[in-house]
């Protein structure tokens, strides 16, 4: 058996269980979904875009997953004492794929800003909510995200009006937790309108030793003028398996940052999409990957500049150590008439032992024929000469080692935007060199 | 303080030390010099530890250690110093990091707590000015984008900071202008003590005419042919080195 049938099955036996604990405009993406996936299957290793990611593979586990919505034993201010230091951010959680709705803290967000559980805003605000949920997905050509579109209940959802700035950085903490292998069917919805701001924290946590599978979804919509933050802070476990898919669609003028960070997982798929549909468009796309062991990341960029004006810059940067391996795919597609498009791609890798690997490939696909676009990617070794001269000085092999790999994504972590977050994660990733970073349901961010 | 005695070496399997002797008294400035491609600067790599190098025989002692078995770093610790002919840049690693990394670690060896900030940062002010070093330059990373005379600046100030017992300058006039020349020599001559000694590997009598040797040695084809007082430096620089090889070829 195809590992896809036994979540079409489940899907079979349980749809109406799903929809009775979700939102009907959830719903009504289901059985769409649902015959997508039974189309398509799980991509294999013979896809050009899961060369490097055995999806099947993931899939094929026996996970449990909680349809019937049963309550699931956690206090997560219990466990999460308190958020990054000075960040000041208005916090908030979701257990495995349920916004924690018990004792929200006391902030108050700019008036219309909405913020809370995917659900409940979609029961509350259906018209509202059905012009954009499942609107940027490729359900039709992604068999992950039909997964997602058929098996996801609830989230979060983020909107913030015309105009209203949110001063605050947001931060949702997402709780992995279970007793049993389990698998996560996580969404989340983001609304920017026009001139509007917001900047969101989102940190990934596995408190228990189980085999998890998150598989989340994120749409984002961003206004003409909009500016949107969006960082992710990978941090769970060996035995975690992270697929996210995100989906950006911008308009004129709008400015988006994205700045993805593996501290530390089992098996990570990242594919970030971008459609740059308005003039003057900007999103800076930057990640980061440290790993050891057996664990795997693979990022997927896609940018779209559809139209004329627009700006795209990315930089990736992965450190690998044991027999990590890391892939890194980045398509640029300028599309016919968008002139004037300004594109650059950076990625740069590190592998410290011979039985690290990496696999990178740049990708431009370019329409127009006045714009400016680079790409560079390189794998490479620590610098013997500047371990040398350090040594020179004094300092220990180990220790300058240290120097050279926190200098090398220290770059990444400079184009993180609030202050307080760029200290962290430096003090992080010195942690993470060391060995020193924790199991997960330590929560280093809140310590 | 240094007693080199019978040094082989090679890199890539060629020999370049065919057996050097060489003492070095607490106080006293030797210079090394000698034509291109003799093995000047094999010979402050091998002492420093480079891993390229390979010692296929003899002997160095460094204040009664064998210096031969000391890691790069703990040669340091011991207080060994080499001003690099070709200081490395160091991207994304801040000058004050790098700093305080190798004034810790020193410290961590010699038994000392590690310097709070405060006076940490007073002794990088402090020794900046030794040698005109730009505060700029302290904030950037390591090396990074300094023109080639800030570059030796930053070594003499490095020597300041880690106070060494034996300083070896590699080439350390090389790519300098007359005015930096002046700023690093006099740098050179500020932190001379009756203790501390320095090897200079020079081409020239150029950088002598600040930093006085007490001994010059003349280094050809991975030998010591000649040592005499300062006045062979002068004769070098009247005559070339073709009559020393010329000496040796003879003999």
């Amino acid at each position: 058996m195809q590992s896809k049938e036994q979540y079409l099955n489940l899907y079979r036996e349980y749809r109406s269980l799903i929809g009775r604990h979700s939102a009907p405009v959830m719903n009504v993406l289901r059985d769409e979904a649902h015959d997508e996936l039974l189309r398509m299957g799980f991509p294999t290793r013979q896809d050009e875009e899961y060369k490097y990611t055995d999806v099947e593979a993931i899939f094929a586990p026996d996970y449990g997953i909680n349809l019937g919505r049963l309550d699931i034993p956690v206090n997560p201010y219990d466990v999460f004492k308190c958020d990054v230091p000075n960040m000041s951010t208005s916090l908030y959680f979701i257990v495995n794929d349920r916004f924690y709705l018990k004792a929200l803290p006391k902030v108050a967000l700019p008036e219309g800003v909405l913020l809370g559980s995917l659900k409940e805003i979609a029961e509350q605000y259906p018209d509202f909510v059905s012009k954009y949920y499942g609107q940027l997905v490729d359900t039709r050509s992604n068999a992950i995200t039909a997964l997602n579109t058929m098996f996801a209940q609830d989230g979060l959802l983020l909107y913030v009006p015309k105009g209203v700035v949110v001063e605050k950085p947001i931060q949702l903490v997402n709780i992995l937790r279970a007793d049993v292998n389990f698998m996560v069917n996580r969404r989340v919805l983001i609304i920017l309108e026009d001139m509007a701001q917001a900047r969101l924290l989102m940190c990934d946590h596995a408190m228990d030793e189980v085999d998890f599978l998150a598989n989340q979804v994120i749409e984002v919509f961003v206004g003409a003028g909009a500016s949107f933050e969006l960082y992710e802070l990978e941090e769970t476990t060996p035995r975690t398996c992270r697929l996210s898919n995100l989906y950006i669609h911008q308009q004129a003028d709008s400015n988006v940052l994205v700045n993805g960070v593996t501290l530390m997982g089992g098996t990570t798929r990242n594919t970030t999409r971008v459609t740059l549909a308005g003039r003057g468009a900007h999103i800076n796309l930057c990640g980061m990957a440290i790993a050891d062991s057996h664990q795997h990341v693979d990022n997927h960029t896609f940018i779209d500049h559809a139209v004329s004006d627009c700006t795209s810059h990315e930089l990736y940067k992965y450190v690998l150590d044991d027999e990590a391996t890391g892939a890194f795919a980045g398509k640029v597609l300028v599309r016919e008439g968008a002139q004037h498009t300004d594109s650059q791609q950076t990625n740069r890798n590190l592998c410290l032992t011979r039985q690290a690997r990496m696999y990178t490939q740049p990708q431009l696909e370019i329409y127009a024929d006045d714009v400016k676009c680079s790409h560079g990617a390189t794998v490479g070794q620590l610098n013997e000469d500047a371990l040398f001269y350090m040594q020179q000085r004094g300092i220990s092999h180990a220790e300058a080692r240290q120097l050279l790999m926190r200098a090398f994504v220290g770059e990444v972590i400079d184009e993180v935007g609030l202050e307080a977050l760029r200290d962290r994660l430096h003090h992080l990733v010195e942690k993470r060199f060391r060995g020193e970073l924790g199991k997960c349901g330590d929560c280093s961010v809140c310590k | 303080m240094l007693k080199v005695s019978n040094l082989h070496a090679s890199i890539n399997g060629k020999e370049i030390l065919k057996g050097i002797d060489l003492e070095v008294r607490p106080g006293e400035v030797h210079a090394i010099m000698g034509p291109n491609g003799s093995g000047k600067s094999t010979l402050s790599n091998v002492l420093v530890g480079h891993p390229s190098y390979e010692v296929t025989q003899g002997t160095v002692e460094f204040n009664g250690k064998n210096l031969l078995e000391l890691s790069p770093e703990d040669r340091s610790h011991e207080g060994l110093f080499l001003s690099f002919q070709y200081p490395v840049e160091i991207p994304g690693v801040s000058m004050v990091n790098f700093m305080r990394a190798a004034i810790n670690e020193q410290r961590k060896y010699r038994g000392l707590a590690p310097l709070a900030a405060n006076e940490f940062l007073k002794l990088m002010r402090e020794k900046r000015a030794l040698v005109e070093l730009d505060s700029k330059l302290a904030n950037r990373s390591v090396n990074e984008g300094f023109s080639g005379g800030e570059k030796k600046k930053n070594e003499i100030f490095q020597m300041a900071m880690l106070e060494p017992r034996l300083s070896i300058l590699d080439e350390t006039d090389s790519g300098l202008d007359i005015d930096a020349l002046r700023i690093v020599a006099e740098g050179v001559n500020k932190l001379k003590t009756p203790e501390t000694s320095t090897i200079v590997i020079t081409h020239y009598q150029r950088l002598l005419d600040y930093i006085n040797p007490d001994v010059v040695h003349v280094l050809y084809k991975g030998r010591i042919v000649k040592t005499a007082g300062p006045e062979l430096a002068l004769e070098i620089e009247n005559r070339g080195f073709d009559w020393i090889k010329k000496e040796v070829e003879d003999n």
